[in-house]
C-alpha cells in the first residue's frame, strides 16, 4: 500500500525545488571559460598587469617624467651583459631611457595609456557598431541595403589611413586618438550585429513584443541588443588588442601619444632606435605588450568556445 | 561570370568616388595648407602660388576641378615634391611597393596554408600546438618590433651558417637585388602567415570531420589523396575570402616596413604627404590602395565561384 503523501512532504519537495537554481547560458559559459586553462591564465595575467598599471606608479620612487641626466640609457643593475655603458643603480629595475627617465614607471604609464586606448576605442566601436548594425538588421529592406553598402565602401579604405588623416587633422589630440581608432573599428561589429539581428527578429518573442505595442526603438534596445551579446563580446575581446596595436602603430609613425606621456608604442619605437646599445629599452615594453595581446587573444578564443552552443 | 566581373568593376566606381570625396573634404577641413612655412611669403607671391594650384578658389570648385582631372587620369602636381606630378611619383614607387607586397602575400599564402594543413592533420599534437603558438606570436608581435630584431640578428651581428655568410643588408633598395628584398618581404608577410595558418587550420579541421571525407576514407583512398583532391578544395574557401583583408593588412604593414628598411615605395609618401598637407599625393596613394583592395576582393569573389560549385553569379 502506498502511503498517502502528506502536506508537509509536498512542502519539503517544493522547498527543495525552489533551492535548485537553473543554469543560465551565462553560468554555463562562465564555467566553460574557467575550465579553459589558457583563458583563465589570460584573465589572471591581464588582471595583474592592469592592477600594476593602475596602482604601480604610486609606489615607485620616480615620476614618469623625471629626467635624470646622470643615468642616461643605463642598464638595470642586474643586467647580465657586463659590457653596458653604465648601470642605473638604485631602484631603476628596468633601467633608464635615453634621457634618464625610469623605464619601469614609464612602462606602467604606457600600460595605462595603451589599455585605456584599447578599452575606450572598443567602447566607441561597440556603441556605434551595435546601434548601426541592430538598426540596419531590424529595419531591413532598402535602408538596410543602403547602410550596409556604406559599410562595404568604408571597408575598402584601409582604415589606418583614415586614422592617419584624422590624427593629422586634429593635431594628435589625445582623446580623439581613442575615438578615431574606435570610429574605424566598428565596421566588423556592425556586420556581426546585423547578421544576428536578422535571425533574431524572426523569433516569436520579438513578434510578441510587437504585438504588445512596443515601438521599433524599444524592441531594438530591449529585445534585440541583449540577445546579440554573445558574438559581440567575443569580438570585443579581439577588438581591444587590435586597438592597442593600432595605437602603437600610429605612435611608431609619430602620430600617436606625444611626449612626455607615453604608450607601449612610443616606448617600443624609442627602444627599437636604441636596440644595439640599450636592448632593455625595447625588451621590456615589447614583452609587456606582447603578453597583453596574448592574454586578450586567449580570452577571446576561450569566450568563443565557451559561448558556442554547439559545444554543449 | 564575365559579365559579373564587369558589373563588379563598374560597381567599384561609386565606391572609389565616395572614398575620393570623403578624403578630399577631410583633408581640407584640416587646419594649415601645403604652403604654410616658418618664413612667411610676401602676400602677392603666396597668392600667385595658390592661384597656380587653384587653391585660391572655393573648396567645392577645387573639388570639381580635381574630380575632372582624376577622371582623365591626371592626379595633379605634388605640392611638396616640386617639379614632380603625383603620377610620376607613384609610377616610381608603385612597382617597388607592388613587388614587395605581392611577394609577401604569395609567401604568406603558401607557408601559412602548408602550416595550417599540417596543424589540422595532426590536430592536438605537439606539431599543432607548436604551429599555433608561433602563429599567435606572429599576430601579437608587431611588425615594428620584429623588423628591428631581425635587422639586429641578420644585419648587425652578421651570421654565418656552415661557413656561408648569411647576413643580409638591412636597408635600401639596391635596384631590387634579392638580398635586399628578403627581410622586408619576410617581415611584411609574417602577420599574414599567422592569420592564414589559423584560418587554414580551422577550416581544414572542420572539413576533415565532414561526411564526404569519411566516405572517401571508407572508399579506401590514401590520406594524401583525400587531402589533396577532396578536403583542400573545400577548406581553402575561407582563405579565399581572406584575400581582401590580407591585402589591406599588407598595405598597412608596408607603411612601417618601407620606413624601417628605407624602401622607395609609395607607403612613405602617404605619411609624409599627410603631415605636409600634400593633398594630391595623399589622395593619389589612397586611390591606388583602395583600387588594390577592390580588385583583390573581386578576385576573391571570382575564385570563390570557381572553387565552390554552389556559388554561381548567373544573372
Amino acid at each position: 500500500m502506498i502511503a498517502p503523501i502528506t502536506n508537509s512532504q509536498v512542502e519539503e519537495v517544493m522547498e527543495r525545488a525552489v533551492d535548485v537554481k537553473g543554469r543560465s547560458l551565462w553560468d554555463d559559459a562562465r564555467r566553460r571559460l574557467f575550465r579553459n586553462r589558457a583563458a583563465l591564465v589570460g584573465i589572471i595575467v591581464l588582471g595583474v598587469i592592469a592592477v600594476a598599471a593602475i596602482f604601480g606608479p604610486f609606489f615607485l620612487a620616480y615620476p614618469y617624467d623625471y629626467i635624470d641626466y646622470s643615468v642616461v640609457s643605463c642598464a638595470p643593475d642586474w643586467w647580465p651583459d657586463p659590457g653596458v655603458l653604465c648601470n642605473a643603480g638604485g631602484t631603476h629595475w628596468f633601467g633608464t631611457d635615453s634621457v634618464g627617465r625610469d623605464l619601469l614607471v614609464r612602462t606602467l604609464y604606457g600600460a595605462r595609456i595603451s589599455l585605456a586606448v584599447g578599452l575606450i576605442a572598443t567602447l566607441v566601436s561597440l556603441i556605434i557598431g551595435v546601434a548601426y548594425g541592430a538598426t540596419a538588421g531590424y529595419v531591413g529592406g532598402r535602408i538596410d541595403e543602403l547602410m550596409m553598402r556604406f559599410v562595404d565602401v568604408l571597408y575598402s579604405i584601409p582604415y589606418i589611413f583614415l586614422v592617419i588623416i584624422l590624427m593629422v587633422i586634429f593635431n594628435r589630440n589625445f582623446f580623439l586618438l581613442f575615438v578615431a581608432i574606435g570610429a574605424v573599428e566598428w565596421l566588423t561589429m556592425a556586420r556581426i550585429v546585423r547578421g544576428q539581428t536578422l535571425s533574431i527578429k524572426q523569433k516569436e518573442f520579438v513578434e510578441a513584443a510587437r504585438a504588445g505595442g512596443v515601438g521599433t526603438a524599444g524592441i531594438i534596445a530591449r529585445h534585440i541588443i541583449p540577445n546579440v551579446f554573445g558574438p559581440v563580446i567575443v569580438y570585443v575581446t579581439l577588438t581591444v588588442p587590435a586597438s592597442i596595436l593600432a595605437e602603437s602603430f600610429l605612435s611608431f609613425l609619430g602620430l600617436g601619444i606625444q611626449e612626455p606621456l607615453t604608450s607601449w608604442g612610443v616606448l617600443i619605437k624609442d627602444g627599437a632606435d636604441q636596440m644595439e646599445t640599450a636592448p632593455w629599452m625595447l625588451i621590456f615594453p615589447a614583452t609587456f605588450m606582447a603578453i597583453t595581446l596574448f592574454c586578450f587573444n586567449f580570452i577571446g578564443d576561450g569566450l568563443r568556445d565557451a559561448l558556442d552552443p554547439k559545444d554543449r | 561570370m564575365f559579365s559579373y566581373a564587369i558589373r563588379r568593376l563598374l560597381g567599384a566606381i561609386p565606391t572609389l568616388f565616395v572614398i575620393v570625396t570623403i578624403t578630399f573634404f577631410m583633408m581640407r577641413i584640416a587646419p594649415g595648407g601645403p604652403f604654410d612655412s616658418q618664413r612667411r611669403l610676401p602676400p602677392e607671391i603666396e597668392h600667385n602660388i595658390k592661384a597656380a594650384y587653384n587653391l585660391d578658389k572655393p573648396v567645392y570648385q577645387q573639388y570639381f576641378i580635381y574630380l575632372g582631372k582624376l577622371v582623365r587620369g591626371d592626379m595633379g602636381p605634388s605640392y611638396k615634391n616640386k617639379d614632380f606630378t603625383v603620377n610620376e611619383l607613384i609610377a616610381d614607387g608603385l612597382p617597388v611597393s607592388a613587388e614587395i607586397g605581392l611577394a609577401s602575400m604569395v609567401m604568406a599564402l603558401l607557408i601559412g596554408a602548408v602550416l595550417g594543413i599540417f596543424a589540422a592533420l595532426w590536430q592536438n599534437s605537439i606539431l599543432d600546438y607548436g604551429v599555433m603558438s608561433v602563429a599567435m606570436m606572429g599576430i601579437t608581435i608587431p611588425t615594428f618590433v620584429l623588423g628591428p630584431i631581425l635587422t639586429l640578428i641578420f644585419g648587425v651581428y652578421g651570421l654565418t651558417l656552415l661557413g656561408y655568410d648569411i647576413s643580409l643588408p638591412v636597408g635600401g633598395w639596391n635596384g631590387g637585388a634579392w638580398r635586399n628584398l628578403v627581410l622586408p618581404i619576410f617581415v611584411l608577410g609574417v602577420p599574414q602567415i599567422a592569420y592564414v595558418a589559423r584560418i587554414m587550420r580551422g577550416s581544414m579541421v572542420e572539413v576533415l570531420h565532414s561526411n564526404y571525407v569519411r566516405t572517401a576514407r571508407a572508399k579506401g583512398l590514401s590520406s594524401f589523396m583525400i587531402v589533396i583532391r577532396h578536403a583542400l578544395r573545400a577548406a581553402v574557401l575561407p582563405l579565399v575570402s581572406y584575400l581582401g583583408p590580407a591585402i589591406a593588412g599588407v598595405l598597412t604593414g608596408s607603411l612601417v616596413v618601407e620606413q624601417l628598411f628605407g624602401i622607395p615605395g609609395i607607403g612613405r609618401y602617404f605619411v609624409q604627404g599627410a603631415l605636409n598637407r600634400d593633398y594630391t599625393l595623399v589622395m593619389g596613394v589612397l586611390v591606388y590602395y583602395a583600387t588594390a583592395i577592390i580588385i583583390l576582393n573581386l578576385v576573391a569573389d571570382l575564385l570563390y565561384a570557381v572553387l565552390d560549385p554552389r556559388v554561381r553569379y548567373a544573372k
